[in-house]
């Protein structure tokens, strides 16, 4: 049996002995907790609270801005102190509301015991529904709101549900500790979204690396029909939506159509076991495992973190910023964004990690002459020609970019990671595909 | 705080370089270069340290004179070219034709056209064949090798089993090697065959080009490509009674050095992998229809050059994209 995708794919060092097997520790209640309203892809969420307005932890802040879009909860409860911008980690102004912390209250409805909850009497609708409610997104990285992809479009039928441990990114941890703490629930959540999406098999992508993880879940799978889970060859970028699809069944999502097409739903780890607190224990998404790490770091480890918490507070509680820090990304080292501002960025649903990068691994050589060596070629998961793209984009070619298939690129970073050149490739191709990006719907507008 | 550095991701790097690449195919000739060494002595050292320090010379000069930019050698290019063109040259070749063609190779074959990366010929090759044409008695005159008691200047010479090949095909003959495996082995100087100075032992081409292969230096597309051509289209030759057969065939000339070493340069070779494969296979058809019917006993430099000239063309192929498989 295949157990990687096809095409492509590079090997980075994992290094995610720092964080990994360190257990999952609640980070402190900050003073003041800040809530973006847009931590997601789509319309940013309304605010439906006003300035003095008294919350609870789990009380709706903002309702969710049109179908694709996602709710924002309070994770603490305080009164509303403003709604205003806050500076986000690259330095913009971004719309939040602010809460002043005062205790610890939560909603009465929401069922804080630890006891695990197996039943489920809703129906499918009302399980998305409840999703949808909880301002559930997709915790890999993406933030698209989850209940959009589980209403497949007229036409489109799901078949198996593809459950994504495979953590490809060098560093992160979260998503295998929270295999390893609360497998069960985990269980639970496929079941729920297995229902939801009137599906009969799962199947759960870890990569070998996590030996534990897979032997554990393998163990919880064995007790419900339906569930499988596949052991993956580690190789980047596996935990890519449409690289893990190939991976665990063989399909590749055509060029430019969306993942249903191959009959498959893939929801990460972290989301699943967000969809198990809200539809069974009425919680919503109010925070997530975060692992905050680096080479230099006093204590590196898996951390709950509620959402609004400010990254500089992340930062005192495991000992301070290491002093030869360079970066410090959002993220893991291939995806993440490095920020310029850590003393106000709020942790939000988009920030599954804190790395602390030495600035010694931050410099890079000055881009040298392309060798024409093919190793960007070899490295694309999506099968595309960086180089080329990179040239095109220079010219500013966009019509040739988009029959090159510019947007099939999934912004990986192989290329630029596999480069001996060190050139900058993904800078063209990511102008590219917001001009080609645009291009495509000034046609679609003309069209209509 | 300090001021943090922000960069697009990705944020790490494999820790791959130009000048890394580059080391690693030096180290890959080195065997090679040992086994020229037993065979062709000091000459064989003279030789390639003449065209290295010429290439490199050559290429700091333009750069920093004619360019007016800061000279990079440090990526270890121009090394690779003259330690390329030297394996392509008999060992006892004068001086002076090492340092011309040298010049050629550096000036004309990579730096008009804009320096590394921006050349469509292979630099090595362009200086070879100037020389070849420039000085047809020098360049198809080789020493016998007689390991260190081969005199650099004045050494005697002698024919090559492509010559040999080359006569009996116009014999209507067919000319075999007495012993395939001396020819492959190469390791004693009275059993090795004349030749270029790097091209006279396949096993420690083959060695250097598996070498290249596990490092993934090199995809295996180019020399699998060109030496499967090679057999085929020989072992339908021979077997209609026209020339040699396949094992002769792969095992002289530059076949070997050209598939593992020349065909396989970064900047003058296809992207892709279908691309790489019909590269291959027009080198290999060249070679073998020059040996056959052309009138240079060897044919593996022009082969080379013009599928290089194709590259362009052949870079037109797709790699095999995502999603085509599913693609109505």
């Amino acid at each position: 049996m295949k157990n990687t995708f096809c095409i492509g794919g590079v090997h980075p060092h994992d290094n995610k002995s720092y964080s990994a097997h360190k257990a999952i520790v609640e980070a402190p209640l900050p003073k003041q907790a800040v809530f973006l309203l847009s931590q997601h892809i789509g319309a940013p969420a309304q605010p439906v609270v006003a300035v003095g307005d008294k919350v609870k932890v789990g009380s709706l802040l903002a309702k969710a801005g049109g179908f694709v879009s996602a709710p924002v909860h309070s994770s603490v409860s305080g009164t509303v102190a403003k709604i205003d911008t806050v500076l986000d980690g690259q330095g913009q102004p971004a719309p939040a509301i602010y809460v002043d912390v005062e205790g610890d209250e939560w909603l009465p409805e929401i069922n804080r015991s630890q006891t695990l909850v197996h039943e489920c009497t809703l129906e499918p609708k009302q399980i998305i529904q409840k999703i949808q409610d909880a301002g559930i997104v997709g915790l890999g990285g993406a933030c698209f709101p989850t209940h959009v992809k589980l209403m497949p479009p007229p036409g489109k039928k799901a078949e198996v549900l593809i459950v994504n441990g495979v953590e490809c990114e060098p560093y992160l941890t979260n998503d295998h500790q929270l295999m390893l703490e609360h497998g069960e629930e985990i269980i639970v959540g496929i079941r729920l979204v297995m229902k939801a999406l009137n599906v009969t098999r799962a199947i759960i992508g870890i990569e070998a690396n996590k030996p534990d993880a897979i032997r554990h879940m393998r163990n919880l799978a064995a007790k419900v029909l339906g569930i499988e889970v596949r052991a993956l060859k580690v190789k980047y970028p596996q935990g890519g939506e449409k690289q893990l699809i190939d991976a665990c069944i063989g399909r590749q999502v055509p060029s430019g159509a969306l993942p249903i097409e191959t009959g498959a739903v893939v929801d990460n780890i972290a989301t699943l076991y967000a969809i198990y607190e809200a539809v069974q224990k009425n919680k919503p998404l109010i925070s997530r495992v975060m692992t905050i790490t680096g080479k230099h770091v006093t204590k590196p480890g898996n951390y709950l973190v509620r959402f609004g918490t400010p990254a500089s507070q992340l930062v005192e509680m495991v000992g301070g910023m290491p002093a030869d820090t360079g970066e410090v990304i959002a993220g893991g080292p291939m995806m993440g964004r490095s920020m310029s501002n850590i003393d106000t960025m709020p942790a939000n649903k988009r920030m599954s990690a804190l790395l602390f990068m030495p600035q010694s691994e931050c410099y890079r050589p000055q881009p040298s002459p392309c060798i024409r060596c093919a190793k960007c070629v070899d490295a694309c998961p999506m099968g595309l020609e960086p180089y080329l793209l990179s040239r095109l984009a220079k010219g500013e070619e966009w019509e040739e970019m988009e029959a090159h298939r510019v947007m099939d690129c999934i912004d990986c970073g192989s290329c630029v990671f596999t480069c001996p050149a060190h050139r900058p490739l993904l800078d063209g191709i990511r102008a590219g595909k917001a001009k080609v990006g645009a291009m495509i719907r000034e046609r679609q507008a003309a069209k209509q | 705080m300090s001021q943090l550095i922000t960069s697009a991701a990705p944020h790490v790097h494999s820790g791959d370089s130009v000048q890394k690449n580059m080391l690693l195919v030096i180290l890959a000739l080195l065997p090679a270069f040992v086994v020229s060494m037993i065979a062709f002595g000091w000459s064989a050292l003279i030789t390639t340290c003449i065209s290295i320090a010429t290439c490199v010379l050559t290429e700091w000069c333009i750069t920093k004179f004619m360019l007016k930019q800061q000279p990079s050698l440090l990526d270890l290019s121009a090394v690779l070219t003259g330690l390329l063109l030297a394996f392509n040259l008999p060992s006892n070749l004068p001086w002076w034709m090492v340092v011309l063609g040298s010049v050629f190779a550096i000036g004309i074959g990579k730096m008009v056209f804009g320096g590394l990366g921006q050349n469509v010929f292979n630099p090595a090759l362009v200086g070879r064949v100037f020389l070849l044409i420039s000085f047809p008695a020098a360049m198809t005159t080789w020493p016998v090798a007689k390991g260190f008691a081969t005199r650099y200047l004045d050494a005697e010479t002698a024919a090559t089993p492509l010559s040999y090949m080359k006569n009996a095909i116009a014999d209507h003959q067919q000319f075999e090697l007495d012993s395939l495996l001396d020819s492959f082995l190469s390791c004693v100087p009275e059993h090795i065959m004349g030749g270029s100075l790097g091209e006279i032992s396949a096993l420690a081409l083959l060695i250097g080009g598996l070498f290249l292969i596990c490092m993934r230096v090199i995809s295996w597309h180019i020399p699998v490509a060109i030496l499967a051509t090679i057999a085929a289209f020989t072992g339908i030759l021979s077997a209609c009674g026209i020339g040699s057969g396949p094992l002769t065939h792969l095992l002289t000339g530059g076949v070997m050095l050209g598939a593992i070493f020349m065909a396989t340069d970064y900047v003058t070779s296809p992207m892709t992998a279908w691309g790489k494969i019909i590269y291959g296979i027009g080198i290999g058809i060249i070679v073998v229809v020059i040996r056959t019917w052309g009138s240079y006993p060897e044919g593996m430099s022009f082969a080379i050059l013009i599928m290089n000239g194709c590259v362009p063309l052949l870079n037109r192929i797709a790699p095999k994209r995502f999603g085509e498989v599913a693609k109505k």
